[in-house]
């Protein structure tokens, strides 16, 4: 009979010692919120363009770390960012989606000035604040601020909104990937 | 060693890793004597001739400018301004072919010459640069436009405010590059001119020692310098065995010091300075004259070249004239190359101008650089890796670059690669290394740029968000405080009308018009010498109004009305 009861009690002990200890670490060590969707938000461009039929990048990447959205929604964000969102979250890559598949270069909006009649609707869409203007004053965007998110277009009562392609310069260029059919002319010291 | 003027050191020298011995074909543009260009018909200036900030003109089209006045300038912290290199009149200011590999254009001041060649007031020379202080010598420096001329022309003031205790200064005069010579003939034409720098920057860093490390191919360099050194001077001209790239920075650190520059760190860490021999020369006419750099020597060789020399030449020259100047192409030519055959790019045109970092123009032959055959498939044999200078591994950076997994090349310090062209020089299968390190590196820049911009557009969102929550809490709290006001008032009105005050007052209004009535009474002025009939007329007023007695309230109201 001891040992029965021995046993019983060592069992017993010892699943309220790691029960505590497990109540407390859940207590101690509780994380606020959802990490993964900090994750997935952080590879997303940040336009907060709304092209994925999301309210912005955070509700889209709540909704992809709930699994209720697909990977490929995201335009601005393209192949790669697709594929970064796969790697993450250890879901198959998809190709874009076709209605989001319009990768377009990357452009920031222009306010016509001749045109624009101050009417502030544009500043009330832009979603970085990057619109500079008041009532009845002639509005600007603010480039370096403007993700191209394209949220100012539909509102202008005059379409006095133009996106305009970021141009390709000298700072902004890259090298390009290295084409193996046609190999360069390198110079070689004559031995 | 060389020359029997020459002491013999007992200095104790390195070997970098890996590095080729490259037939080093400098004996072509030696053969003759430098010469100095003719002023061009247009001198066209890049805004961006550094690392940094591009400058921003100064002038406007149609201003005449002074040879050495500046015409552009940037107060960024990492700039460098331009100035004329001659006097003319600016002719225009626009997007003209630059060189930079993209063969994009970028914007340009085009200063068409008068001939007169008229200098500006130049700053106070400092020639007791001994006492000066190291920040007005370092002012002078960035006002004079200087940067590193051996390619990298990154702002050379910058680099000489360490903030670090310095040991030793390098100057380099390796010059490690087959075909490129300007910096021999440099140093063979004006030792003064760099000795001199080197002491300006040995008080400026207040340096230990000085250090010129120049390759062992360029003896007659050597000898000269020698000859040159004081006695109380604390340089030293070190011939270092050629060994392409023993020019590289780290590399030349390495050879003379046996220390190794940690990965992303630089020299200052380890209490070095290094800088080039040209760069140290036009330190010099900066500090001493007071000249902003404005020219600089350009080795115009290869077999494409009908007589290859150096050339000392204004700076914005187009490469046409000065290939013009050098007898023009043979008929051998096949490609134009801005800087050497390792580490130089292709020019689509000649029609670029020549610019502070522009050491050499290379007009080869088909027999100089044939087409190198299809590239093969990597057979792992690690000739790259025993070849690259940096100790990295090229082999695994180029498969990470392949697949475009650019985190991982990183992990292999992408970063750390100099571009030497070692590894794609000793490749069996011609793989063309180096242009996938490049592409991994800009997209990599491009990806952290995205990534930064990303992060700042979202703080802006979430501003923009807070914002709009804090001004409709504050719109509803206004809400609702104008609700609870209009609650309040007619709660007071209530209030105040039982109130005492009111009553007190109605009651003083009322004892005023009876005092006012009461004087009436007393005296009113139609009541004096009445007849008869208009008196017994009142007294029966009197008596009617004495029979209706009405209340005291109404007679005011009467009053009232």
């Amino acid at each position: 009979m001891t040992p029965m009861l021995i046993s019983i009690l060592t069992i017993t002990g010892l699943a309220t010692l790691f029960g505590l200890l497990l109540g407390y670490a859940n207590v101690r060590f509780h994380v606020e919120g959802d990490p993964i969707t900090d994750q997935i938000e952080s590879l997303l461009p940040q336009t907060q363009c709304g092209q994925c039929g999301f309210a912005g990048c955070r509700p889209y990447a709540e909704a992809i770390a709930a699994g209720e959205a697909e990977i490929n929604k995201c335009p601005p964000g393209g192949e790669s960012g697709m594929l970064a969102l796969a790697d993450l979250l250890g879901r198959d890559p998809v190709p874009l989606d076709s209605e989001h598949a319009a990768v377009k270069p990357k452009a920031i909006a222009l306010i016509k000035e001749q045109e624009c009649i101050g009417c502030t609707l544009c500043l009330q869409a832009c979603p970085v604040d990057a619109i500079l203007g008041a009532a009845k004053q002639m509005h600007v965007v603010i480039g370096s601020e403007c993700t191209g998110c394209e949220l100012c277009i539909p509102p202008c009562p005059v379409d006095c909104i133009v996106m305009q392609p970021i141009e390709q310069d000298t700072s902004n260029w890259r090298w390009p990937f290295p084409d193996p059919s046609h190999p360069e002319v390198a110079v070689r010291t004559t031995e | 060693m060389h020359t029997p003027t020459v002491k013999q050191h007992a200095r104790q020298l390195w070997r970098f890793h890996g590095g080729l011995h490259l037939p080093d074909n400098k004996a072509l543009s030696l053969q003759r004597p430098l010469r100095t260009a003719d002023l061009p018909d247009r001198l066209v200036l890049p805004l961006q001739q550094h690392i940094g900030e591009p400058a921003e003109p100064l002038v406007r089209v149609g201003d005449s400018v002074l040879k050495g006045q500046k015409i552009a300038d940037n107060p960024a912290p990492v700039s460098s301004p331009v100035h004329a290199p001659t006097s003319g009149r600016i002719l225009e200011i626009s997007d003209q072919p630059v060189p930079h590999p993209s063969g994009l254009p970028g914007p340009c001041i085009i200063i068409e010459p008068d001939g007169q060649d008229r200098w500006a007031t130049l700053p106070e020379p400092i020639t007791d640069y001994r006492s000066a202080s190291a920040g007005t010598l370092r002012t002078r420096i960035r006002e004079s436009g200087i940067v590193g001329m051996g390619g990298a022309t990154f702002p050379s003031a910058i680099k000489l405010n360490p903030g670090k205790p310095i040991k030793t200064l390098i100057i380099n005069g390796a010059e490690c590059e087959p075909y490129i010579t300007c910096d021999d003939l440099l140093m063979q034409t004006y030792p003064e001119r760099v000795l001199e720098g080197a002491r300006i920057l040995l008080r400026l860093l207040d340096a230990e020692e000085c250090l010129i490390a120049v390759e062992d191919n360029k003896p007659s360099a050597i000898s000269i310098l020698h000859t040159h050194l004081q006695e109380q001077d604390r340089i030293e001209v070190v011939s270092i065995p050629t060994l392409y790239p023993s020019g590289g920075e780290k590399q030349l650190i390495r050879i003379l010091t046996g220390l190794e520059v940690p990965s992303s760190g630089y020299p200052a860490q380890l209490g070095i300075v290094c800088h080039n021999v040209a760069t140290t020369a036009a330190i010099a006419d900066a500090v001493l004259e007071g000249k902003p750099l404005i020219s600089r020597i350009v080795t115009l060789t290869g077999d494409g070249i009908a007589e290859p020399c150096n050339i000392e030449t204004p700076l914005g020259i187009p490469a046409s004239d000065l290939v013009v100047q050098a007898a023009g192409y043979t008929d051998k030519v096949s490609q134009l190359i801005l800087g050497g055959p390792m580490m130089g790019f292709d020019l689509p045109t000649d029609q670029i101008p020549i610019t502070k970092g522009a050491n050499c123009l290379l007009a080869v032959s088909e027999a100089e650089a044939p087409p190198t055959g299809a590239t093969l498939a990597c057979i792992r044999c690690g000739r790259c890796a025993e070849a690259c200078p940096a100790k990295l591994l090229p082999q695994q950076m180029y498969w990470y670059s392949r697949a475009k997994d650019l985190e991982k090349a990183q992990d292999y310090n992408l970063f750390d690669c100099i571009e030497c062209g070692c590894c794609s020089h000793v490749c069996p299968s011609h793989i063309p290394l180096v242009q996938y390190f490049r592409y991994a590196k800009t997209e990599s820049w491009a990806k952290e740029k995205e990534r930064r911009e990303a992060e700042h557009a979202k703080q802006r969102h979430e501003f923009r968000i807070a914002r709009l929550e804090r001004l409709e809490a504050e719109r509803k709290a206004r809400l609702r405080k104008k609700k609870a006001d209009l609650k309040k008032k007619p709660a007071r009105k209530k209030a105040s009308g039982s109130d005492g005050s009111k009553k007190a007052a109605i009651e003083a209004a009322l004892q005023r018009a009876a005092a006012k009535k009461a004087q009436r009474q007393t005296a009113p002025k139609n009541t004096q010498n009445l007849t008869a009939a208009q008196q017994a007329q009142i007294e029966a007023a009197d008596q009617r109004r004495a029979e209706q007695a009405p209340p005291a309230n109404d007679t005011i109201r009467e009053e009232k009305e």
